[in-house]
């Protein structure tokens, strides 16, 4: 680590780059997402044509990353709002984000067939 | 403690020892030094306000909100009823046909907005240090913001289902 350096590493500065990341990362989906919803005023083949494009294997993988960064994002920013008020939060802060990740990791796994099943049926056949 | 550097020629010391008798007494009051931050008549006006408190609490409380609107759109978009092979525009026109559904999809996008755009906000203030950097970037995010949830509003409230 460089000299002079505010980054402390752990669990606490690790949870808030990730935080970071992929509130950033959601963001710029978010502007995506209003733009190609926005077809829906254009003509009715215009958004099909282009949720076609969301119903791709590699997209499929894409939509499978997103939920994952806004998952991470909505439980670690519970876990913020905790260390910020309540009392504890802060001496817990450690075991709330492993508390955070073993709950992402249960509902990433949930999320698997209902995300990814159709891409797997249309590679594999069905 | 060497007693020869600490003590003036008098006899008594300017820095006492640690554990010895206070130097300053009823007699031989300390000097009474200002709390370093108490605001005066000389401090200038904030010129920000509460803006940043009330943009933390607003990250909070849009979170949580934010946290409930948005699982649930993933649960019906990608998960429910067929995940997102259903979704086209005969879906949207179904689900647009509730005001519920409008007002939960208009709710969502403002505050996922305003979350957003307060969130690169803090962002690009933290990384980016030339003040032409800021301008520039924060502007950009601020139109892209302002367009984004002024087309968003519009296509919620002006969708048509009989458009062909």
């Amino acid at each position: 680590m460089p000299a002079g350096t505010l980054y402390r590493g752990r669990e606490g500065m690790w949870s808030w780059v990730a935080h970071r990341v992929t509130g950033v990362l959601i963001f710029f989906f978010l502007f995506v997402h209003v733009l190609d919803t926005a077809l829906v005023r254009v003509s009715p083949e215009a958004y099909d044509d282009v949720v076609s494009t969301y119903k791709t294997p590699i997209v499929a993988l894409l939509e499978y990353g997103l939920v994952a960064a806004i998952l991470f994002h909505a439980l670690n920013g519970l876990r913020v709002i905790a260390v910020d008020f309540w009392s504890k939060g802060p001496r817990y802060q450690k075991q709330m984000l492993w508390t955070v990740v073993g709950i992402w990791v249960v509902l990433m796994v949930g999320a698997l067939y209902p995300v990814l099943g159709h891409a797997v049926r249309e590679l594999f056949g069905s | 403690m060497s007693d020869t550097t600490l003590t003036k020629s008098d006899g008594t010391s300017g820095v006492g020892p640690v554990e010895g008798a206070p130097v300053y007494d009823v007699d031989n009051p300390a000097p009474y030094i200002e709390a370093p931050r108490k605001r005066t008549s000389k401090t200038p006006r904030s010129t920000r306000g509460n803006f940043e408190m009330a943009a933390w609490l607003f990250m909070r409380l849009s979170g949580v909100v934010l946290v409930v609107l948005v699982i649930g759109h993933l649960l019906i978009q990608l998960v429910l009823d067929g995940g997102v092979s259903k979704v086209g525009f005969a879906f949207v026109a179904g689900r647009w046909a509730s005001p519920f559904w409008q007002g939960w999809d208009l709710l969502m996008l403002w505050l996922a907005m305003l979350h957003g755009a307060n969130g690169l906000r803090t962002v690009i203030n933290d990384y980016a240090e030339r003040p032409q950097t800021r301008m520039w970037l924060k502007g950009l995010l601020y139109a892209a913001t302002v367009f984004t949830v002024l087309l968003g509003t519009l296509v919620i409230f002006t969708f048509d289902p009989n458009i062909r």
